[in-house]
């Protein structure tokens, strides 16, 4: 071992604890930074604790033990564990019984989140199917034989008559018809939306008026934007045509 | 702690009595020792010695402490100690024993009495140079060749 000479008899007298001031405090500085010297200040130590050998003889008096079992058993004590260390498999229970609270939270959660999306569904199911019930009812009332005119014209046949409601930015059309005359066999009527750009008539759906002549079309598919200038009814074979079939049976200019 | 008391309670009474000569201030440094260990048995870490030759030196290092009335000086958990005889057994002990006194018993006699005021009364070198009236030097040589003997002793 090679402890530095400088430091050897310095390092005997802080094992006693004899070194002072700036003597113990260079001799510090140094064991700080010299492994060898640490261990050469620990073997000092072993050897001073020798010394205490020679003196060894004398036993406590029993009262002593006394004393110092009463003392301890009101001492708090210094957290510190002393249990057996645990073996490595005694975790695996513990891991299991952990996993198994977070996969039962899991589910439970998975499972309220489903029943709320369930609950939400059929409360969007149920507006909804109120939403048809009263669209119909409206479509059933628009397309029923006005009444007043019935009653006005008591002995004239009513007169055919349309009305198309269109909202042009969102293509959405509804038109509605009354007292249409009945048609020959495999024709229908179709609706077409006159552009105001003078640009080709854009279909707007087939169509049959019940044995009433009344008849709906809603929202047929079209493109979104089109300025109308006016909507015409055309009678066409049923399954519809892409450019109007002259005469034109009604026609009606944009309010 | 029953059984750390029964093996270890004689050292270190015996150092507490050596250096303050009084059972019952001895008998407060046993004490003191003992709660220390129970407070913190941490304090003590197997790998940094040996039980018995912690104990001495921190009963040592108390009694001077009281001998003095001076306050605890030297922190109980930074002292490392290194030892050659296991003092674990009673038997190793006492034959570790035997071979101290027989060391001390042969050493030449201002060695053993620097060695022992240094130990047992916490004399400082200076203290002994001047009370000897011997230069420093010798004092401090002679306390290292003193330890330095008695390891010798145990690596035979």
């Amino acid at each position: 071992m090679s402890v530095h000479e400088q430091f050897a008899e310095d390092l005997a007298l802080l094992a006693l604890g004899s070194l002072q001031g700036d003597q113990r405090a260079a001799a510090e500085q140094h064991l700080a930074g010299c492994p060898s010297c640490r261990r050469e200040l620990e073997q000092l130590r072993g050897d001073m604790s020798l010394l205490a050998l020679s003196t060894a003889g004398p036993k406590p008096p029993a009262r002593a033990k006394e004393r110092l079992m009463s003392a301890i058993a009101n001492q708090p004590r210094a957290q510190r564990s002393e249990s057996p260390p645990v073996p490595w498999w005694a975790v695996l229970g513990w891991a299991a019984a952990a996993a198994m609270i977070i996969m039962v939270a899991l589910l439970w959660q998975q499972n309220q989140t489903l029943e709320q999306h369930v609950a939400n569904l059929s409360a969007e199911l149920k507006q909804q199917q109120a939403e048809l019930a009263n669209a119909r009812e409206v479509v059933a009332t628009l397309t029923r034989p006005d009444a007043v005119v019935t009653v006005v014209t008591a002995n004239t046949r009513p007169q055919p008559q349309g009305k198309a409601f269109y909202v042009r930015d969102q293509a959405r059309l509804v038109f509605i018809a009354s007292n249409l005359p009945q048609l020959p066999p495999q024709k229908a009527y179709e609706l077409w939306l006159i552009p105001a750009n003078g640009k080709a008539p854009v279909p707007a759906g087939v169509f049959k008026p019940d044995v009433r002549g009344s008849a709906a079309v809603i929202n047929p598919p079209l493109p979104v934007g089109v300025e109308p200038k006016a909507f015409a009814m055309t009678i066409e074979p049923e399954q519809g045509s892409s450019t109007p079939t002259m005469p034109i049976v009604m026609v009606g200019a944009g309010e | 702690m029953a059984q750390l008391y029964d093996r270890y309670s004689s050292i270190v009474y015996s150092v507490a009595l050596r250096v303050l000569g009084d059972t019952g201030a001895a008998e407060d440094v046993l004490q003191e020792v003992f709660i220390q260990l129970w407070r913190n048995p941490g304090l003590f870490d197997s790998s940094r010695g040996d039980l018995a030759a912690w104990l001495s030196v921190i009963a040592r290092n108390r009694a001077i402490d009281a001998l003095r009335k001076r306050r605890p000086e030297s922190e109980i958990d930074d002292i490392v100690i290194s030892v050659e005889p296991d003092l674990a057994g009673d038997a190793e002990r006492a034959r570790a024993m035997e071979k101290v006194r027989g060391t001390m018993g042969v050493m030449p006699s201002a060695q053993r009495s620097a060695l022992e005021m240094a130990y047992f009364e916490g004399l400082t070198h200076t203290e002994i140079a001047a009370k000897t009236g011997e230069p420093l030097g010798t004092v401090k040589t002679r306390i290292r060749a003193g330890l330095l003997q008695l390891r010798k002793a145990f690596q035979t």
